[in-house]
């Protein structure tokens, strides 16, 4: 990934930063220019709380290049409790406990390396929420 | 607008066809198509190919395929919607015909898969994702369909078996089309003991990086008698965008873009689900099929799985749904699969399909798609 697209990134990928948009009140993750519910074009911006539940699950046993050291990992779309859904991995579960309906939290992970030498590349990772 | 009618169609045998290029093999499709329609010449051409860049370093394909088609000077567009870029090709090829702007139009497809090695052929699909939210976080394609299949396998209780009868039904299929990359049976077992991939899919459950192009001949329908076998009409044509990362869609077991489309091409047909004799549907992975079988109305939702159980969906059942092999067996290389629904149809409704004949086609559809659903074409072809 180049420099200048990590960098664009980091509010969301580091800090969950969402929008509200003003007219209606629809959640967009990543921000948008333009609501597509009711066409505002303002919005504001706020954390997501970092909490959900999972809306499906898989384990990636093939990976992608970029992940060719990881496989296999589980991977989930992740229902979000302020409204909105995002696809994050799942780590610190077994593949035997994954369930749709799973309460997870997104902590702040290592996703990838680009190499010995190159960029680092972090964001955020769903865990199983324990009692 | 003008009626349009397919009068020529043509594709190779499909798979890893290293002797040949991007360029020959587009080229051998389109002068099979350009014999079958008994044309001396094209006005325009519109060519599918998703990712001629990333998989050959080849971009200005539109130029280069009708220079080497003998058609230098012809205005000529390469169409890019992901796995959709043929379906979508055909679709504006009828559209410069119906208008009346051209009167012999050739829709191709093309992918040339195997120039590159097998994860940057992975890394090159994946682009038809969304890089930036799914990719970046490990998401592949057979990934985003297994999230879809245990949603659905959640939701509806749908099977692994039913998974796999998808690809058992089309290899049974293809093992009857010449033309097909795979033209071997498998059964339940096998599928379901294949190399995993994205649980709960396995390597049976996906299609195949695949070589090959396929190509028709478009002409107002009043001219279709003029020529060799006269024509196959277009009579529905729908196209639908949506979303292409997967997790910002309402529902995660259905696709709306193919459902869309259909309405769509189903309203211009003035035709209802239950009166179509067969389908071409878009199965990247068994689930696809499934799914977009419930999608474009052939099915209530949740009874995709069921439906292929009780063989609704072989030949000789009530709706028969990839009699060419489908994306499982013929192959995927994934801008000619748009086109390659058409071929099927055409010579389906000309009765010219051998062993795999269905009896009486006389209307069939065809459904493409992109992505996990970001886009869809659908078409509906019937009989003159």
């Amino acid at each position: 990934m180049p420099p200048s697209s990590a960098w664009r990134h980091y509010p969301q990928r580091y800090r969950l930063e969402a929008a509200r948009c003003t007219g209606c009140g629809k959640v967009f993750f990543p921000p948008r220019l333009v609501c597509d519910k009711c066409g505002s074009r303002k919005s504001e911006v706020f954390r997501l709380k970092p909490f959900g539940t999972l809306a499906t699950y898989t384990v990636i046993r093939t990976p992608s290049e970029r992940f060719s050291l990881e496989a296999p990992f589980a991977l989930g779309i992740v229902n979000m409790e302020d409204g909105v859904r995002l696809t994050a991995q799942i780590a610190d579960a077994s593949f035997d406990e994954l369930e749709v309906g799973m309460p997870v939290k997104l902590e702040f992970r290592r996703l990838y390396s680009e190499g010995d030498a190159g960029t680092i590349h972090y964001g955020h990772k769903a865990v199983p929420v324990r009692d | 607008m003008r009626d349009v009618a397919v009068i020529g169609v043509g594709m190779q045998k499909w798979g890893e066809l290293w002797e040949k290029s991007l360029r020959d093999i587009y080229v051998e499709a389109a002068l099979l198509a350009i014999d079958d329609a008994g044309v001396d010449h094209i006005d325009s051409m519109y060519v599918g190919c998703m990712s001629s860049g990333l998989f050959t370093y080849q971009e200005h394909i539109g130029s280069v395929l009708a220079d080497y088609l003998g058609q230098r000077f012809i205005p000529s567009t390469r169409v890019e919607s992901a796995c959709a870029a043929g379906g979508l090709a055909f679709r504006l090829a009828y559209i410069e015909v119906a208008s009346g702007v051209s009167d012999i139009v050739m829709a191709g497809g093309v992918e040339k898969m195997t120039d590159v090695s097998g994860s940057e052929a992975t890394n090159a699909l994946a682009t038809a994702a969304d890089v930036d939210w799914e990719g970046v976080h490990g998401a592949t394609f057979p990934g985003l369909y297994a999230m879809m299949a245990v949603a659905h396998m959640h939701r509806y209780k749908t099977t692994r078996e039913q998974l796999a009868m998808v690809a058992v039904k089309n290899h049974r299929n293809g093992a009857k089309n010449p033309r097909a990359q795979f033209r071997m049976e498998i059964d339940v077992e096998a599928v379901i003991n294949s190399v995993k991939v994205a649980d709960p899919l396995n390597i049976l459950d996906c299609s195949p990086i695949t070589d090959g192009a396929a190509a028709a001949v478009l002409v107002p329908a009043e001219m279709a008698g003029k020529f060799n076998k006269g024509g196959v009409k277009v009579i529905g044509s729908g196209h639908a965008t949506d979303t292409i990362a997967l997790h910002a869609r309402e529902d995660l077991t259905t696709i709306r873009a193919a459902t869309e489309a259909a309405k769509r091409a189903y309203e211009m047909a003035g035709l209802k689900p239950e009166q179509i004799d067969l389908a071409e549907v878009h199965d990247c992975f068994t689930i696809a099929e499934i799914v977009v079988n419930e999608s474009i109305g052939f099915f209530e939702p949740g009874q995709g799985g069921p439906a292929v159980e009780a063989g609704a969906t072989d030949i000789g059942g009530s709706i028969p749904v990839n009699c060419s092999g489908g994306l499982k067996s013929k192959g995927h290389p994934v801008g000619a699969t748009g086109v390659a629904q058409i071929v099927e149809l055409v010579e389906q409704i000309r009765g010219e399909s051998g062993p795999r004949q269905v009896e009486n086609a006389r209307v069939g559809l065809a459904q493409n798609m992109g992505g996990s659903g970001g886009s869809s074409v659908v078409h509906i072809l019937e009989g003159m």
